[in-house]
């Protein structure tokens, strides 16, 4: 059962993109084809674009997204905890809730330090 | 028992048989046909998703909305296809060819990929994974790479902004909805998607109202529809992430969109509100078909009610919002619904009875009651901070007589 299961997931993983895919090769045949300077300039409120717009830049949220690897990597690791539940003596769960509230402890360490404030 | 779907499925496997096909072959031209019928049922419900769109919002609007090609408009969306498909196909000087062609189709082929662990009926499911809660995160997070792809192969400082904010949106609130996707994880004691829906002899809305809002929530923002569009904001980057792209590939954003938002309320009836379950579900599976879409329209009304309701939140707000406010909320719930989970079976109530449902109940009002309250009064503080008199420059005080 399993296997059928995952051959079904290959087998979709593979067709969802040629679905759309498709969608867009009809427009080759039937769309007209009239390129020109003008029209393939970046679209800039009309005005011509100044430098390239592949530059770096300050990422604000740089902060946010490494406190967000961290709560996804360590929410992964609760799934088989919550999987699990039944089997679970009380100690269990106990260290389970105990593994959360570090976490909350991160949380509120980074909030006192100010990193959660957008500048 | 009346199952036409998986009649068909017996009475093509027995064909293939018969043509003298190796058991292998048979099985894997019978997965091949479910696919494509699932994802092009999925394809045609997305087209008319765009009736209903126009159509809700002029409600909302005080408008009528399209009424003109066929009974009340339902041909519409077909016209606009074939719009789209005619418009010239404009790809911007300076854009990286391969990664702007690869995003529209990435951004809805993830939100396709969705479909494949739904139940639709009891037994008609597409695959019934022991991890469906994990596929359901990991493949729902690609999407957010095809926007990325898009704002940067554009070559537009607009849609590279736009892209920035859907980042700075996704990675906001992808945590409080894996943590919400907990609690029905914990209640159904399994992550099979299927399981969850099968264990919910009373819906999990009654025994986790927290966690539905929390998913909700998460999801409307993920989806970036208002009032979390800041991917989109046009009064400040014109249309964000796909503002270079035209015809059939533009088409293929909006579709995307607009199935997502479907899928996000499948999604949601599936982990809150029972999925196919329903009158005579068991007995009829293709009525489960139509309890599940019954459930996910409504959320999807839902979200769009929401939607044109609420103005666009600040980033800085969202943030807060999400970090000090769901972030926590989430995690308390987590924790108070498997310390009451263990002591109720400690206490012989069986999970999913009624008394089990209704004591999950009162916690989660006691745990919006206290955030409630902490939420007031932290807004009192607020408030007496905002309105207390400040120093003002007056002649009065300033020392300089009036005379």
């Amino acid at each position: 059962m399993q296997y059928q299961d995952w051959l079904f997931i290959g087998v979709f993983l593979v067709l969802a993109p040629v679905l759309p895919a498709a969608a867009l090769l009809i427009p080759r045949l039937v769309a007209p084809r009239k390129p020109n300077r003008v029209k393939l300039q970046t679209y800039e409120c009309g005005v011509e674009t100044i430098g390239d717009s592949w530059v770096q830049f300050r990422v604000q949220y740089y902060i946010f997204a490494l406190i967000f690897l961290i709560f996804d990597i360590e929410t992964v690791f609760l799934y088989p905890w919550a999987v699990a539940m039944d089997q679970l003596p009380l100690f269990a769960v106990v260290e389970g809730i105990l593994f959360i509230l570090i976490l909350v402890a991160g949380l509120m360490w980074a909030w006192r330090k100010g990193v959660l404030q957008w500048s | 028992m009346f199952d036409p779907i998986n009649a068909i499925a017996q009475w093509l496997a027995a064909l293939l048989a018969s043509l003298g096909l190796s058991s292998g072959l048979v099985n894997l031209i019978l997965t091949l046909v479910g696919v494509l019928a699932i994802a092009s049922f999925v394809l045609i419900v997305d087209i008319f998703l765009v009736w209903v769109e126009r159509k809700v919002v002029a409600r909302f609007q005080d408008r009528l909305g399209p009424n003109r090609l066929g009974p009340f408009g339902l041909i519409q969306p077909l016209a606009d296809i074939i719009k789209l498909l005619i418009k010239e196909d404009i790809t911007p000087l300076g854009a990286d060819k391969v990664v702007y062609n690869l995003a529209p189709i990435l951004a809805l082929a993830t939100v396709l990929m969705l479909w494949a662990v739904i139940p639709f009926a009891p037994t008609m499911l597409g695959a019934d994974l022991n991890v469906g809660v994990l596929y359901i995160v990991a493949v729902g997070a690609i999407g957010t790479l095809g926007i990325i792809m898009a704002g940067w192969a554009s070559n537009n400082k607009y849609a590279l902004l736009g892209a920035m904010r859907t980042v700075a949106l996704t990675i906001a609130y992808e945590v409080p909805m894996v943590v919400a996707l907990l609690v029905p994880v914990i209640l159904g004691r399994s992550m099979s998607i299927h399981q969850i829906v099968n264990s919910q002899t009373i819906w999990y809305i009654v025994a986790a109202p927290l966690a539905a809002a929390i998913f909700l929530i998460s999801a409307i923002a993920e989806l970036g529809r208002a009032p979390f569009d800041l991917a989109e904001a046009e009064s400040e980057i014109v249309a964000g992430f796909h503002i270079e792209y035209t015809g059939m590939k533009f088409g293929l954003f909006y579709a995307g969109e607009l199935l997502h938002a479907l899928t996000m309320g499948a999604l949601f009836a599936s982990f809150f509100m029972g999925g196919w379950r329903g009158p005579f579900a068991e007995q009829a599976p293709i009525l489960g078909v139509f309890y599940l879409f019954l459930k996910a329209m409504f959320i999807y009304w839902v979200i769009m009610w929401v939607k044109y309701s609420l103005p666009r939140v600040r980033i800085d707000h969202m943030l807060n919002f999400n970090w000090k406010l769901l972030t926590p909320l989430a995690l308390a719930v987590v924790m108070f619904t498997a310390l009451t989970d263990k002591a109720l079976i400690e206490l012989g109530v069986a999970a999913g009875s009624l008394t089990y449902s209704l004591a999950m109940l009162a916690l989660n009002l006691l745990i919006g009651w206290i955030t409630l309250s902490l939420l007031r009064s932290y807004a009192r503080i607020e408030r007496q901070r905002v309105a207390a008199p400040r120093p003002v420059a007056s002649p009065e005080y300033s020392g300089v007589a009036k005379s």
